[in-house]
Order: structure tokens, then sequence, then C-alpha cells
């Protein structure tokens, strides 16, 4: 009886061992990505992004829309974009004074260039040059619209790939 | 009982071994996400050329011969001695190995690599040149590098290649007459230059500058036909898209394989070492200690006024550009203030960067270990803000990550009469 008893001590001594022995030899294999998910890095973007290419401007003055050219946003390639802005009954506005920035919130810094709307092309559509995304991930392009009569701004969410 | 308990141990040892062996040889498993991130890294991904609006000689092949002839002519040069190949040397990868670059004197800054930049917006580490031909002629005129004056050039260029440089750019000036072209005059450091230069006509000037100029640009001709060749990495991810197993086991080794997973997820290298050139071309400050003996180096911060500021950027007379055209967007768009240009500078490309050492824009580093040991606990920088967050990695990762980072090595992908003296 004592015998046996021993013996599975010894036997649960020795496996605990054997497991913590192991695991600290396997440790730089699988790295501590298994411990915690936040030791991962790479944090990706909001599971719930509202990525649309069409907003509603923050107080609903605008309705405002873009696009690229190419048409996917390119990384590390300088590039235009072309900006619709209409009234929130669709009248396109017309020579308004447009502000752009550029923001990644996951690490604190803009984008690489100082766009601007550098034209306008008529029916409410302003041409944006200096676009470069230099990061994958997740970006915030904020626009301020001045029309003359009213001021508003708009962020659109995009995730470079 | 004592047969029991030996088969009980023997029994957990062998479990303990099974595992260990499965965690380290089951096959690395990539996300759909990692693969994407994957391609956009795969030599494969690597745009067409992209036109250079401010050069019209940029894919002229009789530019590029002369450009080439040029780059490795050491008569240009104060000494004699000096020629572009001499700090980027076509077996060095366009390097020359050491920490500062010696050409008439030395210089506080390691030489940057040829290959590839022709799809960089921005030349050396500051980004002070917007251009591959604007690049090429500062060192001609720096008192450490090529030492001479863009005078001197132009008579060098009617004694020895007048015929290569008519065939593609016109009649050369008449530069005979002594007293309107002295031997060497140029806006250099050198007083004795400065004041020839001071004393000419801005007619004859800007003939001089010219000639000099379309030096430059049949220089840079050349250089735009040294790429970077695929790699084993590269081999690996066109592997991997195609599902071929067998090649990607010979193309890397799991150590090499564990490394790359490193440098895409938790090392984060990739935030600022992506596209198929491994360069974002941005400027980053990642608190590179100042090398002994030199002064602070502010970096972009004062690249940046320098190239909105230069004679040859893509804005001025002697670029080709249209700004009407969309042309210079990355110059009429550049981000000229702010702290984060404060000793920011621009990541090298990762292609062949086992064969370049040492690294960082003053050679800090002699081996790729010290540059993964300070990014791993970045300390502060010597101006500005330190991007860096520390790492956390283990020895082991550390020898991970420099073992993919060989897998770069890939070599020169152009003709290899464009790789020695025409």
């Amino acid at each position: 009886m004592n015998k046996q008893k021993m013996s599975v001590v010894i036997t649960a001594a020795i496996t605990t061992i054997i497991i913590i022995v192991g695991f600290t030899l396997l440790m730089p294999v699988i790295g501590p990505r298994f411990l915690h998910p936040i030791m991962m890095g790479n944090e990706s973007a909001p599971v719930d992004l509202d990525t649309s290419t069409s907003r509603l401007s923050d107080e609903g003055v605008f309705q405002v829309s873009w696009s690229s050219d190419p048409a996917n946003v390119p990384q590390n390639q300088i590039h235009t974009w072309t900006l619709h802005v209409e009234t929130s009954d669709g009248q396109p506005v017309e020579n308004a004074s447009i502000l752009v920035e550029g923001e990644m919130p996951q690490h604190g810094h803009g984008l690489p260039t100082n766009p601007q709307v550098t034209e306008y092309l008529g029916n409410g559509d302003y041409l944006v040059e200096g676009m470069r995304f230099q990061m994958t991930g997740f970006w915030e392009v904020k626009f301020v619209i001045n029309s003359g009569e009213q001021s508003d701004s708009v962020t659109f969410n995009l995730n470079i790939e | 009982m004592i047969k029991r308990k030996f088969i009980l141990i023997f029994g957990a040892v062998l479990l303990a071994i099974v595992i260990s062996l499965w965690m380290i040889f089951q096959p690395t498993k990539w996300t759909d996400d990692e693969i994407i991130t994957l391609r956009n890294l795969w030599i494969g991904s690597i745009p067409a050329l992209p036109p250079d609006p401010s050069n019209v000689y940029a894919d002229d092949p009789q530019a590029a011969l002369l450009g080439q002839k040029l780059f490795f002519d050491t008569r240009f040069s104060s000494n004699n001695e000096v020629s572009c190949a001499t700090c980027h040397k076509p077996e060095l990868m366009f390097t020359d190995g050491l920490p500062l670059s010696i050409g008439v004197g030395t210089t506080d800054r390691k030489s940057m690599t040829i290959i590839g930049t022709a799809y960089s917006p921005w030349q050396f580490w500051d980004g002070r040149k917007d251009s591959q031909w604007a690049q090429a002629l500062a060192p001609l005129e720096s008192v450490v590098e090529h030492g001479g004056t863009r005078m001197q050039y132009a008579h060098l260029i009617t004694n020895h290649y007048q015929e290569d440089y008519e065939t593609i750019f016109g009649p050369l000036p008449d530069f005979s007459d002594p007293a309107r072209f002295p031997a060497i005059a140029g806006p250099v450091d050198d007083p004795e230059a400065l004041t020839a230069w001071e004393g000419m006509t801005a007619t004859d000037r800007d003939l001089v500058t010219q000639v000099f100029v379309n030096m430059g640009k049949a220089i840079a001709a050349y250089e735009r036909l040294i790429l970077p060749a695929p790699s084993r990495f590269d081999r690996f991810v066109e592997a991997l898209l195609n599902n071929d197993e067998q090649t990607m086991k010979s193309a890397m080794t799991s150590e090499e394989v564990a490394g790359l997973k490193l440098f895409i997820g938790r090392a984060d290298c990739i935030q600022c070492h992506n596209g198929p050139l491994f360069t974002n071309n941005d400027f980053h400050n990642t608190g590179v200690p100042t090398r002994s003996g030199l002064p602070l180096d502010s970096g972009r911060a004062a690249g940046v006024i320098k190239v909105l500021n230069d004679e040859f950027n893509c804005l001025s007379q002697w670029s080709d550009a249209d700004a009407e055209e969309q042309d210079c967007s990355e110059l009429r768009f550049v981000v000229s203030e702010g702290e984060q240009l404060e000793a920011a500078f621009k990541p090298s490309t990762l292609r062949n960067i086992a064969e370049t050492a040492p690294y960082m824009h003053a050679g800090q580093f002699a081996t790729l270990e010290e540059v993964l040991r300070h990014y791993n606990h970045p300390p502060l920088s010597p101006a500005g803000h330190n991007e860096l967050e520390p790492l956390g990695l283990t020895n082991r990762e550390i020898g991970q990550i420099i073992a993919f980072l060989h897998t770069l090595s890939g070599g020169v992908n152009a003709p290899p009469e464009l790789l020695k003296a025409p």
C-alpha cells in the first residue's frame, strides 16, 4: 500500500518535471503567442470597422464619397483620389475648400505625404493629389469641407492590404 | 512494481518527445492575411519600372551606355582615382562595405546600394534628392567624394565623350575659350572654384550646367537597369502561392521560415520594410545612435529642406517633368515639417542585406545581430522621438530573423556586361 502510494507520487513528480522541462524547451519554438493574444503584436483593425466609401459628414451637412485611381488603393505608391461632395439632399457642392488629413490611429502617425485638393472637376467632384499609404493596416482619412455657407468634416476608414 | 513505474516514466518521456517533435516539425501554417503580406513582399509583385518624367533620356539605351562609362570613369574626380563605382562596387551589391564611404575624403554617411533605386521617390538616407539623376550629380561636386567641378567635367566630356554625348543630347557647346570657360569652376565648397564659377556669365554657367545635368541623366539611365534578382525567399513565396510544399521546403529551412513569421508578425519589421523592395520609402526615427566623431545628424528634417531648394529637383528648370501633368507629386505634396522628420532616415531595402554590412546611415552596426539587438531594446533617440517599441525577442528568435534575412540575398538582376566597366 505504502509502496504503491510512493510509486504514484514519484511518477507524478517525474511527469511534472518532464512537462516543465519540455515546456521550457518548447517555448522558443512555439513562442509566447499561446500565452496571451496581446503578445501576438500586429494589432488588427476594429472588427466592426465601417469601410464604406460614401458617408454622411459628422453633422449631416454633406454626403461625401471617394474613389481612388487606381481603383484599389495601392501601398507605397503616390496616387490620386476623386472626392464627390453633395448636400444631404443630393445637390453637388461647388468650389468648396477642402483640407485632407490621414492618420494611422493605432500607430499615432500620419501620411508620409501632405495631400491636397488641387482642382475642382465640376459636378461636385474634387481632385485629391498626393495620397500615399506607407504601411498596411487601418487608416483614417479625414476631409474638412467648407462650402462657403457651411462647414463640416467626414472621416473614412480604410484597410490597406 | 518497478517495471510498471518504468513503463509509466518511459511512456511520459516518449509522449513529451513526440509532442516536441510534432511541434517542431509541423509545417508552418499561414493565414490568408499573412499570405497577402507575403505576396506583397514577393519579387513577382514588383511593378513595371516607373517612368521618370524628370528625365526624358531615362529609357534611352545609348544614354545608359554612356552612363555606364561615366559610372566607372575615375577621371571624373579631383585626383583621377574616384568614380561612382568606388563607393558603389558591383561585386558588393553596389555598396562599399565601409561604415563611412571614402572618396577623395571621408563622408559622414554609409553608401546606399544602387539596386532598385529607380523605384525610390527619394534618394540618399535623408531623401535630399528626388531622382536618380539629381542624386548622381551630388557626389561629383562633393568635396569629400569626387571632389571635382562641373566645369572640369564639361571639359572631360568634350575631350573623351563628345561623340557619345552628341548622339544623345545634340551638339556640345564650344568650351575651348579659357577666358569664358576656366579649367575648374563650379558652385562647390572650394573657394577658388567657386570664385571662378561666379566670374562666369549666367549664360555660360547654364551651358556648363546643361552638360552636367545630361551626365546625371545618362548615369540614371544606366542605374535604372540595376534591379534586384529573385532570392530563396521569392522561390519560397512562389511555391507557397502554388501550394508546392516540396519546393517550399527546399527554398527555406524551418528556422528561416520561423524568422519570416516573426518578421511579418511580432517583430513588426513589416511596418517599414514592406513591398517587394522591403522599404516603404518613408523616413523613420529608429533611435540609431550618433556615430562617435560625427555631429548630430538631423536626417530627413534637413533633407526635406534641401530637396525643396535643390537646383536639380523635379520642379527645377533642368527637369523634364511637367507639374501641370501631375508630375513631381512626391515633391509637391511632401511633408516638410514636423517632429517625426527629426533624425528620421529612409529604411534601406533588405534585399541582399546580408551582403551589405555594415548597417545604418553611418555604419553604426557591424552585424545584423547588432541591428536586431538595437531593435529589440530600442534606446532613446539622439534627437526627436524613437518610433520603436521593445520587441521582447529571445536570442533564438533574433537568430531566426537573421537566418530569414539571409534568404533575401539574390544578387543583381542585370546583364553581366552592365556589372563592370564597359
